[in-house]
């Protein structure tokens, strides 16, 4: 039972291990490059456990940003996690002891995860959802210190490797602009922020983009909130009819 | 290079601010009260948004007007987007736009 449990947890989390371990030696590197070595990687992987913020995190150790700046930053360019946990308040509520890890280790890669598994009926689904996150981690972990050791071995040229970083984000908006059943939201995240990055440049674009773009999703929202609704939800009945209510 | 206690400094600001991020919802909506409407529209509405500022934010550094005019970054970009659509292998598209990239700003546009 824990075997077939494992062997399918495995299966399942495939490709994070793949990408995982990827962009974690990506890091690793990235971060012995800058003077800090396995150790550094082993525990700001166990303890922060976020792809893109430790990517940033390198430019942070290499001095010149004040701790409020740092935490500033960290809030911004993770602010989009605050919505992931919407899906999962229920769920993660119900699972006791490893409620706050759940919450902990929610990443883009795990809450995609999660959001799309059909878990068999032989396996609690519980158990599943924590082994999942922290299988992922493990493989975030592994990765990171992998880079950060051969990193210092490496004979080769390693500038450039950053761009995994981009790449990744290129490959979920990809994903998300061939199944998201709207381009609308893409289009008005991308317009808002290459124009806040022409108004206001480099350092200080995110957050007027972020707040702009949040607005204008808002005011769009009698436009857009039928393609938020699942087709399959049993409570849609429910949702239309309050809807109505919330429009007249 | 900046002070150890400075680094591991950094780095818990860091975890604490992720952790902030994620537990914010819960702490806001893990009541009987229900996540209201429009939080639920937001949070199923912005992913995508949220992704096309991202890479807007990786990209920020290039300059259009200075010579190599941002081409590394753009091909780079143009070919994972290319590779995603046609084979939609996340490690596929990452791993080779990646190398693609550093063979073209270590050996193309030295």
């Amino acid at each position: 039972m824990k075997k077939r449990l494992l062997h399918y947890t495995f299966l399942q989390t495939l490709p994070v291990f793949c990408g995982y371990l990827f962009l974690g030696i990506a890091f690793g590197l990235l971060l012995s490059n800058a003077g800090y070595g396995a150790p550094w990687a082993l525990f700001s992987s166990i303890f922060i456990y976020a792809g893109s913020i430790q990517f940033v995190l390198v430019n942070f150790l290499s001095g010149g940003f004040s701790l409020l700046t740092v935490a500033f930053m960290t809030l911004l360019i993770n602010s989009r996690h605050i919505f992931y946990g919407l899906t999962f308040i229920e769920k993660f509520q119900s699972m006791g002891k490893r409620y706050p890890y759940m919450i902990f280790s929610l990443t883009d890669e795990t809450y995609s995860l999660l959001c799309s598994m059909k878990v068999p009926e032989e396996f609690p689904e519980e158990d599943v959802f924590f082994l999942v996150s922290l299988s992922d981690q493990c493989y975030w972990v592994l990765g990171s210190v992998l880079g950060a050791l051969t990193g210092q071995l490496l004979p080769f040229d390693t500038t450039g490797v950053d761009f995994a970083m981009t790449a990744l984000f290129v490959v979920i908006f990809t994903e998300q602009w061939l199944s998201f059943p709207t381009h609308l939201p893409a289009a008005i995240g991308m317009v808002s922020s290459i124009a806040c990055l022409l108004l206001f440049g480099p350092s200080g674009f995110l957050l007027p983009s972020l707040v702009i773009t949040v607005t204008v999703l808002m005011l769009f929202r009698a436009k857009l909130e039928p393609y938020t609704l699942e087709p399959d939800s049993p409570s849609q009945e429910a949702d239309s009819d309050k809807k109505e209510v919330l429009h007249r | 290079m900046i002070s150890a206690q400075r680094a591991i400094l950094i780095i818990l600001v860091v975890a604490v601010c992720t952790f902030a991020t994620r537990v914010l919802p819960f702490l806001f909506f893990g009541g009987n009260r229900g996540v209201p409407r429009a939080v639920n529209y937001l949070g199923k509405i912005l992913p995508p948004a949220i992704m096309a500022t991202l890479v807007i934010y990786c990209l920020k550094g290039i300059s259009l007007l200075r010579a190599p005019h941002g081409a590394p970054e753009l091909l780079a970009v143009a070919l994972v987007a290319i590779l995603h659509v046609w084979k939609r292998n996340n490690l596929l598209s990452i791993g080779l736009g990646t190398v693609f990239y550093m063979f073209l700003i270590q050996v193309v546009f030295v």
